[in-house]
């Protein structure tokens, strides 16, 4: 027996070494792909315009989650040319930065979403969800009409901005003391949301499902769908400069 | 006495803790998910009063013998059993979401929509019936090669039903609409919680067992168990780390955001695949199939280079999911490099097997068992082998995102994971309860080929869908402009999806079958039936040929 295999007899007669010696050997891989990308500066480009979701926003978004929407539409837009002409300007790292969980996806059963916002109309949106094939006959997407006839609990919304603060998004005191009146104010236009708007720049406030007397999921959907890919000005000069400079990211 | 007031206790207090969390829940889902909890401390409470009772009764149910063989196998019994019941349900929920794609009218909102019903079939064939198989075969095989009953039996149950119980809840989330959309890692934060309890009991149980051995080495299958429970350890705890929004409700936010959430999601989903679906299979590999065939390993050295470089490889290929994505260039690169040269070690674990079968190689003919194992391994090969080349940033920039992962993936759960646990179920079933041997080995011949057809139909369309979604997504006409919109490539689709829904109901049959099967050995029958390994023999035929001249 070669000395290669006398020595391995020492790790698989000691249950503690065996163990310990898989357990170093899984753990380089992460350590060293992962820890990196916390300190190294350019792994997120410093872009104009990322703040974090507006609450209704937020809840919409807490609704794709829920509702496993990643299992078919993605939200990463590659650099090719034949994906930038279909779902506009391949998707920077800086537009998920405060997106607890990421919904990169992984399939595309149906199209990107990174940037469907603003892309059709409000009607267009609460009509899809309602009843796909009622404005696409050949989707296979299942039917959401249920998100019309629930309406928010928004009482914990104060809640969900301070857990998404724990884990780093920079909300404000006062995002999270008004947090209920934002909510509120964006989706009815007769409230005064004048405060509202200048803490969430380009917000888009406005009945979102055609019923303005109720504050629906689908309110809280269509206004995640309408914001998606609208907040940073990619193709700005500014902006297409600082990508052009960048190297090795 | 003692033990019964203080289990019967605890038992109490979890029902009342249980109780409270449902009274105070802020959501449906988490109140629904405290009522089970409830309701399985009430179970577990009312056994441990009537225990003794119980006992019996489970013995009556469960089939099991009456003389109690030498080494714990109660809990593989019943994993046995988990396993067969959670591939039918895994299995069934698998063709219903592929038939919901073909015709979205199967959408049944809000509960049974294709986004909540796609976890329930990746976690019910990979956690289920995965886990439960995986569970099961390795008490049954920590034992036999240590030569040691399994340490802490009560223990070990708890590890069987407090699996069980995370199944459900996690089940069950799904369609509450309870999840975190990081795909297969879905369960929320306190099913996450329980299900780290669960762990770290198995690796008590396992480790302990390893401890008592009366072998003086430890046999290369357990190297792999053991390695399988230490890392996915760690990948569940680094991957589910998250702040509740409420301590008695069931949403939470990861504590990572885009990039790195990224990453550590594809960390963990890669090596789900690799220590989940792989590396624990190839301990299973390294006991059945040298047990079935009657012969050694092939190569003790390559089991230890194999071993090492799989493990070690593995984790790196993480980032080959993110390939042209926000990701930085140079984790993708290494994603690919190791992703690429993890294609040796893995075609080291399938020659390892294959080459076992020398001098054996005619049981392919005449052993259905042997059949699946060989199969399994052949597809473990072709898996591993289409995982690199799909790794490869040109291929991935067509593949990505089309139905072509999908087909892969299935190549390597229904091909390798389903045939190889397939097989141990069949070796196994008998031993524990000690029948003389399967109820039909001729259904089992069956179930192989409706699986093998099954497997081929649904990588074929697989394929051809996602080549052809991929190539029809970057289509571009002599005006330059894009020909296809995306609704198109779906149209183009349904036709495949219908073959893919195909390839599926006969793999289903299949096990169908094998549930049949199983439960009819269980019951001590036996079909009657002609041996597969003797050719007739037929005297009419038993002569030479004479030559007749030509009229």
């Amino acid at each position: 027996m070669s000395t290669f295999t006398e020595n391995h007899k020492k790790l698989e007669r000691n249950v503690t070494l065996l163990g310990i010696g898989a357990f170093i050997a899984v753990a380089i891989g992460g350590v060293v792909e992962i820890a990196p990308l916390f300190w190294i500066d350019n792994t997120i480009e410093k872009v104009e315009g990322m703040r974090p979701y507006t609450p209704l926003e937020q809840v919409g978004r807490d609704i794709y989650v829920r509702e496993g929407c990643y299992a078919c539409h993605s939200q990463m837009i590659r650099p090719f040319r034949d994906e930038v002409e279909r779902y506009g300007h391949y998707s920077l790292a800086a537009e998920s930065m405060y997106d607890h969980p990421f919904q990169w996806g992984s399939k595309r059963t149906g199209p990107d979403l990174a940037r469907v916002g603003q892309r059709y109309s409000d009607e267009w949106h609460v009509q899809h969800l309602k009843d796909p094939r009622s404005v696409v006959p050949e989707s296979v997407m299942p039917p959401y009409s249920f998100l019309a006839d629930a309406d928010i609990d928004v009482s914990r919304i104060g809640e969900k901005l301070k857990a998404l603060r724990a884990v780093g998004v920079p909300y404000s005191e006062r995002d999270i003391e008004r947090a209920l009146i934002d909510i509120k104010a964006q989706a009815n236009p007769e409230v005064d949301a004048e405060d509202f708007a200048e803490r969430y720049p380009k917000a888009q406030i406005r009945d979102f499902d055609g019923d303005p007397n109720r504050l629906t999921e689908m309110d809280a959907m269509v206004a995640y769908m309408q914001m998606l890919g609208t907040l940073v000005d990619v193709n700005s000069v500014a902006a297409q400069e600082e990508l052009a400079a960048e190297k090795g990211r | 006495m003692d033990t019964v007031v203080s289990r019967a206790g605890l038992w109490l207090a979890l029902l009342l803790l249980a109780f409270a969390g449902a009274a105070l829940a802020h959501d449906g889902g988490f109140a629904v998910h405290m009522g089970i909890v409830a309701f399985a401390a009430l179970v577990g409470l009312w056994w441990t009063v009537g225990s003794a009772d119980y006992a019996g009764i489970a013995q009556g149910i469960l089939r099991t013998p009456t003389d109690p063989s030498r080494y714990d196998d109660d809990p593989v019994r019943w994993g046995m059993i988990a396993t067969v019941f959670w591939a039918v349900i895994g299995l069934v929920a698998g063709l219903l979401i592929a038939l919901q794609l073909a015709y979205p009218l199967l959408n049944l909102e809000p509960w049974f929509n294709f986004g909540r019903l796609r976890p329930l079939h990746t976690s019910g064939v990979i956690f289920a019936f995965g886990g439960n198989v995986l569970i099961a075969t390795s008490f049954y095989v920590v034992q036999r090669t240590c030569r040691a009953r399994l340490a802490f039996p009560g223990l070990a149950r708890f590890v069987f039903w407090g699996y069980q119980m995370f199944i459900v809840l996690a089940a069950s989330g799904y369609l509450l609409g309870v999840t975190q959309s990081r795909e297969y890692a879905e369960p929320e934060w306190y099913v996450d919680l329980w299900l780290t309890i669960v762990w770290v009991a198995y690796l008590v149980v396992f480790v302990g067992t390893l401890a008592r051995r009366a072998e003086p080495h430890i046999y290369v299958a357990n190297w792999f168990y053991l390695s399988f429970i230490l890392t996915i350890a760690m990948l569940h705890i680094v991957n589910n780390l998250a702040v509740p929004v409420s301590i008695v409700g069931s949403q939470s936010y990861p504590v990572f955001a885009g990039v790195q959430d990224a990453l550590t999601q594809w960390w963990y989903g890669h090596n789900a695949v690799a220590f989940f679906l792989t590396v624990p299979f190839l301990a299973m590999m390294y006991y059945f199939v040298p047990k079935q065939a009657e012969r050694p390993i092939y190569s003790y050295r390559l089991s230890i280079l194999h071993f090492w470089s799989i493990i070690f490889l593995y984790i790196w290929a993480g980032p080959h999911h993110l390939l042209y994505t926000a990701l930085p260039d140079w984790a993708q690169t290494l994603g690919v490099v190791f992703s690429i040269m993890l294609w040796m070690p893995s075609w080291g674990g399938m020659i390892n097997g294959l080459m076992t079968l020398n001098g054996a190689w005619d049981k392919v003919r005449t052993d259905p068992i042997i059949r699946l194992m060989v199969m399994a391994l052949a597809f473990y090969g072709m898996a591993t082998f289409e995982g690199p080349m799909l790794s490869i940033k040109a291929v991935n920039s067509l593949s990505h995102y089309t139905d072509w992962t999908v087909g892969h993936v299935h190549a390597g759960a229904l091909g390798w994971n389903g045939m190889i646990s397939f097989a141990a179920v069949y070796y196994l079933v008998p031993r524990l309860w000690q029948r003389e041997r399967l109820y039909s080995l001729r259904w089992v011949n069956w179930h192989f080929w409706l699986a093998t057809v099954g497997i081929v139909f649904y990588a074929a369309a697989m394929w051809v869908a996602g080549v052809m979604q991929g190539l029809m997504w970057r289509e571009y006409g002599p005006d330059g402009y894009l020909v296809n919109s995306f609704v198109e490539t779906v149209v183009a689709l349904h036709p495949l999806y219908l073959l893919r829904a195909v390839g599926g109901s006969l793999y289903l049959i299949g096990a169908l079958f094998m549930v049949a099967n199983v439960w009819l050995t269980i019951l001590g029958k036996q079909r009657v039936e002609a041996p597969m390994n003797e050719a007739a023999h037929d005297p009419a035929a038993d002569r030479p040929i004479v030559a007749v001249p030509a009229e």
